[in-house]
């Protein structure tokens, strides 16, 4: 049972990862758009499905609480001001995302709002993995290290990185969806972002190796492993191929697959803990019966059709977008 | 003066939460609504109805989506600002805050999108059954949080085991002792909630002599819900407090500002509670009377706030004029409802001027006592975080005050920013008024509630 809420539970957050990570770096990228026939495309290429993506960062939320109350109250509370600016970022862009059509004058306002949430939320995020990755300070499963205590130049790098990360994600996903100039932009744009990517997944992973013995021990023993940083190098060979004789639809497969690839290479590198060498899965589970209890109504109908439903809404909303369209 | 980062954390919390409640309070009771509409309309086939459930359809979206941003909040605010709370009682109160969440959006997922975009291209019987199931749901949504929130008021079938509390019998814990009071309750306050706003916009129209077919079915509908419900929720909220002088006596003692178990307790219609002095001042009372509601007999006895220390009385002050304000509308309501439902029998409800121009301002009632009776039942709890269990001072974050303010702030201005927008984004609808029905299908596929709003605003 313990192990059906850890596969629940990573599957939300990777497609979190994945789906609102694209939307994100849209978001992003839309700040440096240029021009408000670009703007426009960008925000037609998210528009339909934005919402859809973020309900599976509730839906990992509620998950975490109902089945490691445990680590939820520490994560939540070490992360204090990350996960309120986070959620702080994402309100105020999706309300510009609805209400930026609604008036001419301020619309550089809301468009502000647009990107800079955007950011704020990726940067958040790739804080909050950063200092995970580094280690909490905790006693007694409790959090001791302030309200900054997360804050770290490897965690602000972490932020940086997923911030690249996701404004790769969003200039693949651009390619895939439009056409004309912004397609064109994005194209000039993957290179750069795809070199730094790769870089920065290569610091961390130096650093997580070199940091902790017991992830040096962990692919040392069982060099088999090494499998899924080789998928993820080869998925970026892949997408240079992709990028040079513009085949629309191969960059975003590919940077899909490189971020799988790196979400599977950061689990095992701490498996079996949820956080690094203070809490494992076993350590922050809720008892049996709670487990059992969410398993017959959420785990066995909400998230199988949250699936269905997600499947559901990118394939009807498959294709290039018209670039006449009106929001 | 030193800011106290308990009292801070409570605060951030009771504005989240606050601005949260309005919109579920107001979704459930339209949605009930539209489904009425609807079924409605597929009976009589008479056009107004349709024409209705539309209208009324894009409004629910727009609150329904505020609903769900606000909520994303509240299920990360459990862990940042209560930790202590989470990691002791998260084994149950995870679980049926996940059911809860999970079910919002397993309507967003499947029925939710029906409703909204449905319209033109599903079989009516398939429409009807999405809005019946929509209203269900959301009543169903409700359901597990209620249980949530009433466990912590009366918490049984647990075991605490090194600090944390470990599931015993969850069907006990799902219908605890003061879940179903609290339910009946609270679903009613929703409807009450939806039908005076249904009524206001009614009697708006009619005022203004525009959609007058349309104007007189809302009025009509919610002044004859309204009969009901309004006095019903007399009965229950007086069920309800019964149940909590069972469980709860002292909340009851500060709702009344009774100080003195040993003496019958007055009803003061006004008073000022003097915690220093334990006693009120400015009493202007019913002599007995809250032991003649409480009790049943003008010399029962029920315990005062003198009979537990001062460390585990609740901040009187809150609870006792919440409680005023709630009993005050609530009363008003019953007099609205009662007197339209005499207009209505004589055929005058129509043409009473007087009295479409008092409802069509009275929108705001059942919101602000809901949020009047969340005030008593929350703060009536404190010190405690779960009764008898936890108080708030363990259950908080260790987050220091000042960071806790400053994202306070924060949230003030993104949520003064989210309700401007979408207040006037309902009043344009409102002023615009209910359309003819579309014909043509819309012209791309577009998911999510803000989006089919937007379709002809």
């Amino acid at each position: 049972m313990v192990m059906f809420w850890v596969a629940v539970l990573a599957i939300s957050m990777l497609l979190y990862v994945l789906l609102d990570g694209f939307d994100l770096g849209v978001g992003m990228l839309s700040g440096v758009a240029g021009s408000e026939p670009r703007r426009h495309s960008m925000m037609s290429a998210v528009a339909p499905i934005w919402d859809g993506n973020e309900t599976w960062l509730v839906v990992a939320a509620v998950s975490l609480f109902g089945a490691f109350p445990a680590v939820y109250a520490i994560l939540m509370s070490a992360f204090y001001l990350p996960v309120l600016l986070m959620l702080a970022g994402l309100i105020l862009r999706g309300v510009a995302f609805e209400f930026r059509y609604k008036t001419q004058r301020m619309r550089w306002l809301w468009d502000v709002c647009f990107s800079g949430g955007s950011l704020v939320a990726a940067f958040m995020q790739g804080v909050m993995v950063g200092a995970l990755v580094e280690g909490l300070p905790l006693i007694d499963g409790r959090y001791v290290g302030g309200e900054f205590g997360w804050l770290s130049p490897f965690a602000a790098l972490c932020g940086v990185g997923l911030c690249v990360g996701y404004a790769l994600l969003g200039a693949c996903w651009l390619v895939k969806k439009c056409e004309g100039d912004v397609r064109e932009a994005a194209y000039r744009l993957i290179p750069h972002l795809s070199v730094g990517l790769l870089a920065f997944l290569i610091v961390v992973f130096a650093y997580a190796v070199l940091e902790n013995l017991p992830v040096m021990h962990r692919w040392i023993e069982r060099p088999y492993l090494l499998v899924l940083p080789a998928t993820g190098a080869l998925a970026a060979i892949a997408m240079a191929v992709g990028v040079i004789q513009r085949q629309d639809q191969i960059p975003f497969t590919m940077v899909v697959l490189i971020f799988v690839a790196s979400f599977g290479t950061l689990a095992i590198s701490f498996w079996p803990y949820m956080i690094p060498f203070s809490i494992t899965v076993e350590q922050g589970a809720a008892p049996e019966s709670s487990l059992a209890f969410m398993f017959w109504g959420e785990g066995l109908f909400v998230f199988p059709l949250m699936l269905i439903y997600t499947t559901i809404s990118l394939s009807v909303f498959k294709g290039k977008i018209d670039a006449n369209s009106h929001h | 003066m030193e800011a106290d980062p308990v009292l801070l954390a409570r605060f951030q919390f009771a504005f989240t939460i606050a601005f949260h409640i309005i919109f579920p309070s107001f979704t459930i009771g339209l949605s009930a609504y539209i489904a009425t509409l609807e079924i409605m309309w597929g009976w009589t086939g008479r056009e107004h109805y349709g024409r209705l459930s539309g209208f009324w359809t894009k409004i629910f979206a727009v609150s329904f989506g505020m609903g769900v941003v606000s909520g994303i909040v509240l299920s990360y605010q459990f862990g940042t600002n209560w930790s202590g709370f989470s990691a002791a009682f998260g084994n149950i109160i995870g679980p049926l805050a996940g059911y809860e969440v999970l079910t919002a959006f397993f309507l967003e997922a499947t029925f939710l999108g029906i409703l909204l975009f449905g319209r033109n291209r599903v079989p009516r019987g398939l429409h009807i059954f999405s809005a019946i199931a929509v209203a269900v749901g959301t009543a169903i949504s409700a359901f597990w949080i209620i249980s949530a929130n009433s466990w912590m008021h009366t918490p049984v079938a647990y075991e605490m085991r090194n600090g944390v509390a470990h599931p015993l019998d969850w069907w006990a814990i799902v219908f605890n002792p003061s879940f179903l009071y609290r339910l009946t309750h609270m679903l009613n306050a929703a409807y009450l909630t939806a039908g005076f706003v249904v009524l206001a916009v009614g009697a708006r129209y009619l005022l203004a002599g525009r959609h007058l077919d349309e104007a007189r079915t809302m009025v009509r509908m919610s002044i004859g819900l309204l009969f009901v419900l309004a006095p019903l929720q007399l009965f229950l909220g007086d069920q309800h407090g019964l149940n909590t002088l069972k469980h709860q006596p002292i909340k009851i003692a500060a709702m009344e500002a009774h100080w003195d178990g040993s003496k019958p307790g007055d009803f003061h219609i006004f008073a000022w509670p003097d915690p220093a002095n334990e006693r009120n001042r400015f009493e202007i009372s019913i002599p007995r009377g809250a032991s003649l509601i409480l009790t049943h007999d003008p010399n029962g006895l029920f315990p005062g706030l003198t009979s537990v220390p001062k460390q585990d009385r609740p901040p009187i002050h809150n609870v006792f004029f919440a409680f005023r304000i709630m009993l005050g509308i609530g009363f008003f309501m019953i007099a609205a409802a009662l007197f339209g439902g005499l207009l209505l029998w004589r055929g005058r409800l129509f043409d009473t001027r007087w009295y479409l121009r008092i409802v069509a301002q009275t929108w705001w009632t059942g919101f602000v006592a809901v949020i009047a009776g969340w005030v008593v039942t929350e703060s009536g709890r404190q010190p405690w975080m779960v009764q008898g269990l936890m108080r708030t001072a363990d259950a908080v974050s260790p987050v220091p005050a000042a960071t806790v303010a400053t994202t306070l702030a924060m949230f003030v201005v993104v949520y003064g920013i989210v309700f401007t927008m979408g207040m006037y984004y309902i009043n344009r609808l409102i002023a615009k008024g209910p359309q003819e029905q579309l014909v043509r299908p819309p012209k791309k596929f577009s998911a999510g509630p803000l989006a089919a709003a937007k379709g002809d605003a």
